[in-house]
C-alpha cells in the first residue's frame, strides 16, 4: 500500500469514529432494530387471535365459548366499536351474533383470515361438530424456522446496503462541496488512490458492522449461522463492495447534500420494500422477479439467508456472486467515468 | 532548512501565459491574458472580484481547460505528464474547508503523503505558526488559523512554485500582515510566489510585480514602484472638510493639479509637486471659506493606479 493511499484510508477511518452519529447510525441503530422486531415477533407463544363478538342478543354466549379456549384473545363491544377496532387493526375478526352467524373481515389481512378459521372452527365444534380425519400438531419451534431468523440476514443486508451508499456517497458529496475535491485534484495524488480509499475504508468497517449484530442476535435469540462463517464473510464482502461501487457512482456527480441524500433514498427505498428485508420477496408477482433478483440487495440476502438458513456451500451461491459482482464493477468504472472533481 | 534555491537570471520564467482566453457559455472570465512570471519571485494578481483571477489561476494549475491560449509552466504543459507537474506546484484555493475532525497534523501529514518529496509536517506547522494547534481539530480554527493551514498543505510537498488564491481575503488587517511575513519567507528560500489578492497595499508590500487585472485582462503589469511611477502625479492630498466645500471644477483649474475624485466623501487630488500646488489649494479653501476638518499628504498607491487606468473607484470589499 502506498502512503498516499494508507493516509488517505486513515482519513476516512480517523473522521468516521470520530463522528458520533457514524458510530450510531452504523452499529448500534441495527442492532436496536433487530431487537425490536425480534422482540416482537420473537414467536415463542403464538399470538391469540384477536376476536370482537358485537353486542347484540347472543353475545354472552358466543364469548364464553370463546374464552374457554387461549387461541383466541375475546372482548365484546357495541358494533360501532368493533367496527372501529377492526378498522384501525386492533380486531381481527368481528363475530356478528345471529341466525346466521356473520364474520366480518378483511381477506387480505392474513391474521383475520386465520382469525375466522380459528373463531369458526371453535363455535362449530362447540355447537357439536366432530372431526372425522383424525389429525394431530407437529409443532416447530426450532432456530432457523422463526420470524427473526429470516429477519436477521436482511437487516445485516440493509445494514450493509446504508454502510456503502451513505458512508461512500455522502462523504465524496461533503468532500466536493468543501472543495476539497479540488484542491486534492491539484496535488500530485492518483484519482485511484482517493476512490480506492474509500472502497477500502468500506472493508475497515464492515467487521465492525457484521459481527456484533450477528454476536447479539446468537447470544439473545439464539440465531446462528447453519453455513459456514467463511462463505458468510465472503458474502459480506461481496456485498459490501458491490455497495460501494453504487455508493461511488451515486455520489459521482451529485453538487449538493439534497441531491444525495434524493439519490440514496432513491436507490434504498426500493430495495427495502422489493428485496425481503422483512418479508419473502415471493409476495411479489411473478412477471416482478427477474427484476427483483436482478437488484443487489435481493443478491446480497438471498445469499446472507441461503448461508445462515440453509447452510449453502459458495457454489450454489454463484448466481448472487455474479449479481453483486457485476453491480459492483459496473457501477464503480461508470463511476470513474463520469466523476466530477471540481 | 534546505539550501536556498539559485535565483539566476537564466533560469527561464516560472509560468508564461500567452493568449489566454476562457469563455463559459455567454460570460467571458479571461480575455487574451499574457502574462510572465520570473523565477523566483511574488507575483501579484491584482483586482476586484470577479476580474478573472481564480479562472487564471485555475487554469494555471491545471484545474480548467482554457478556450484558447497557451500556459506554460515550470517549463512544461498541461495535458503531459500532469502528475509530475503537480508534485512542483503547491496549491491553496479560495474557500476550501478541511475536513472537521482531523487534526492540522493529520490533514498536513495527508497532503505531504500525495507529493514524492515531501517535508516533514511538523516543520511546516511550525513554519506557518501553527504548532500549538498541531494536535486541534480543523473545526476548532480561527478564520486566520485555516488559512495558515491551507497554506501548509501547499507547502507540504516542497513546491517550486505556490499558488494562492485570495490568502488572506476575509482576515483582518493584523493576521494579514502576518500571513505575509510567512508568505515572503518562502520567497527568500528561492520558492516563486504567485498570489491573488483584492487588498492593494497587500500587494504593494508583498509582490515583486503585480498585473492589475480587469474583466479579464492585464491592464498594467510591473513592479508597483514603476506601476506608481507611471502616473502623471505621483502624490496624493486627501482632504475633509469641516464647513463648506469647493467644487471639483475650481480644485482641477489649480496649478499642479492632475486629476481630483472623491471617495467617502474625501477629496483625492493628484498632484505632482506638492510645494507648489498645497499652498495654492489652501489659498483657494480659504477664499471660499471652506474649513478642513483634515488634510494628508501621501504618495499614490496601487490603488491609484487602477483608478487611472480604469477610470473606476477601486472597491477593497
Amino acid at each position: 500500500m502506498n502512503s498516499a493511499l494508507g493516509h488517505l484510508l486513515l482519513a476516512r477511518f480517523r473522521e468516521s469514529i470520530r463522528h458520533p452519529e457514524t458510530i450510531f447510525w452504523t452499529f448500534v441503530f441495527p442492532i436496536l432494530l433487530a431487537f425490536a422486531l425480534g422482540i416482537a415477533f420473537r414467536g415463542e407463544r403464538p399470538d391469540p387471535a384477536a376476536a370482537v363478538v358485537v353486542d347484540l342478543p347472543g353475545a354472552a354466549d358466543v364469548a364464553r365459548t370463546l374464552r374457554e379456549n387461549d387461541d383466541v384473545r375475546v372482548k365484546v363491544l357495541s358494533r360501532a366499536a368493533a367496527d372501529h377496532l377492526l378498522r384501525t387493526g386492533g380486531a381481527a375478526v368481528l363475530v356478528i351474533p345471529g341466525d346466521p352467524l356473520v364474520y366480518r373481515y378483511d381477506p387480505t389481512r392474513p391474521d383475520s383470515r386465520l382469525a375466522r378459521e380459528r373463531v369458526d372452527r371453535i363455535l362449530q365444534r362447540a355447537a357439536g361438530r366432530t372431526d372425522r380425519l383424525p389429525a394431530s400438531d407437529s409443532l416447530v419451534t426450532e432456530p432457523g424456522a422463526r420470524y427473526i431468523d429470516f429477519l436477521v440476514p436482511g437487516l445485516l443486508g440493509m445494514n450493509l446496503m446504508g454502510g456503502g451508499l451513505w458512508g461512500i456517497g455522502w462523504v465524496i458529496v461533503e468532500d466536493r462541496i468543501r472543495k476539497l475535491l479540488k484542491l486534492q485534484l491539484a496535488t500530485p495524488m492518483r484519482k485511484r488512490d482517493f476512490l480506492l480509499a474509500h472502497v477500502l475504508s468500506r472493508m475497515v468497517f464492515l467487521p465492525l458492522e457484521v459481527v456484533p449484530l450477528l454476536v447479539l442476535c446468537w447470544l439473545f435469540f439464539g440465531v446462528s449461522p447453519a453455513g459456514s462463517l467463511l462463505t458468510l464473510a465472503a458474502g459480506t464482502v461481496a456485498g459490501a463492495l458491490s455497495f460501494a461501487g453504487l455508493g461511488t457512482l451515486l455520489a459521482s456527480r451529485a453538487r449538493t447534500t439534497a441531491t444525495i441524500s434524493g439519490l440514496i433514498n432513491l436507490a434504498t427505498f426500493p430495495m427495502i420494500v422489493l428485496s425481503g428485508v422483512f418479508f419473502s420477496v415471493s409476495r411479489f408477482p411473478d412477471s416482478l422477479q427477474p427484476l427483483i433478483r436482478a437488484l443487489p440487495l435481493t443478491a446480497l440476502i438471498d445469499m446472507l439467508r441461503g448461508v445462515m438458513t440453509d447452510g449453502a456451500h459458495l457454489a450454489e451461491l454463484l448466481p448472487q456472486f455474479l449479481v453483486m459482482g457485476l453491480w459492483g464493477t459496473l457501477s464503480f468504472v461508470v463511476a470513474l467515468w463520469i466523476f466530477r472533481w471540481t | 532548512m534546505r539550501p536556498v534555491k539559485e535565483t539566476s537570471p537564466a533560469r527561464g520564467p516560472a509560468v508564461s501565459l500567452r493568449g489566454l482566453v476562457k469563455r463559459y457559455d455567454t460570460v467571458v472570465a479571461v480575455d487574451s491574458l499574457d502574462l510572465e512570471i520570473r523565477a523566483g519571485e511574488c507575483f501579484g494578481l491584482l483586482g476586484p472580484n470577479g476580474a478573472g483571477k481564480t479562472t487564471a489561476i485555475e487554469i494555471l494549475v491545471g484545474l480548467q481547460t482554457p478556450t484558447a491560449g497557451q500556459v506554460e509552466v515550470l517549463g512544461q504543459e498541461w495535458g503531459k505528464d500532469d502528475r509530475s507537474l503537480r508534485s512542483r506546484i503547491g496549491v491553496s484555493l479560495q474557500e476550501t474547508r478541511f475536513p472537521e475532525r482531523l487534526t492540522v497534523a493529520e490533514v498536513v501529514a495527508l497532503f505531504a503523503s500525495f507529493y514524492p518529496k515531501s517535508r516533514d509536517p511538523l516543520l511546516v506547522i511550525r513554519e506557518v505558526g501553527l504548532v500549538e494547534k498541531a494536535g486541534a481539530w480543523t473545526s476548532k480554527l480561527s478564520g486566520g488559523q485555516r488559512q495558515r493551514l491551507a497554506l501548509a498543505c501547499a507547502l507540504a510537498g516542497d513546491p517550486e512554485l505556490l499558488v494562492l488564491d485570495e490568502p488572506t481575503t476575509g482576515l483582518d488587517p493584523q493576521a494579514r500582515l502576518a500571513f505575509g511575513d510567512s508568505i515572503l519567507s518562502y520567497k527568500d528560500r528561492g520558492c516563486t510566489i504567485l498570489l491573488s489578492t483584492h487588498y492593494m497595499e497587500e500587494a504593494q508590500r508583498l509582490c515583486d510585480r503585480v498585473a492589475i487585472i480587469d474583466r479579464g485582462k492585464a491592464l498594467a503589469v510591473g513592479s508597483p514602484g514603476d506601476l506608481i511611477a507611471t502616473l502623471d502625479a505621483n502624490l496624493v492630498v486627501e482632504v475633509e472638510m469641516a464647513a463648506g466645500d469647493v467644487e471639483d471644477e475650481a480644485v482641477r483649474q489649480v496649478a499642479g493639479v492632475s486629476s481630483v475624485r472623491r471617495e467617502n466623501g474625501a477629496l483625492l487630488v493628484s498632484v505632482r509637486e506638492a510645494h507648489i500646488t498645497v499652498p495654492a489649494l489652501l489659498d483657494l479653501f480659504r477664499t471660499r471659506s471652506a474649513t478642513l476638518a483634515h488634510l494628508t499628504l501621501r504618495q499614490a498607491t496601487l490603488s491609484d493606479v487602477y483608478v487611472s487606468l480604469t477610470g473606476r473607484k477601486y472597491r477593497d470589499e
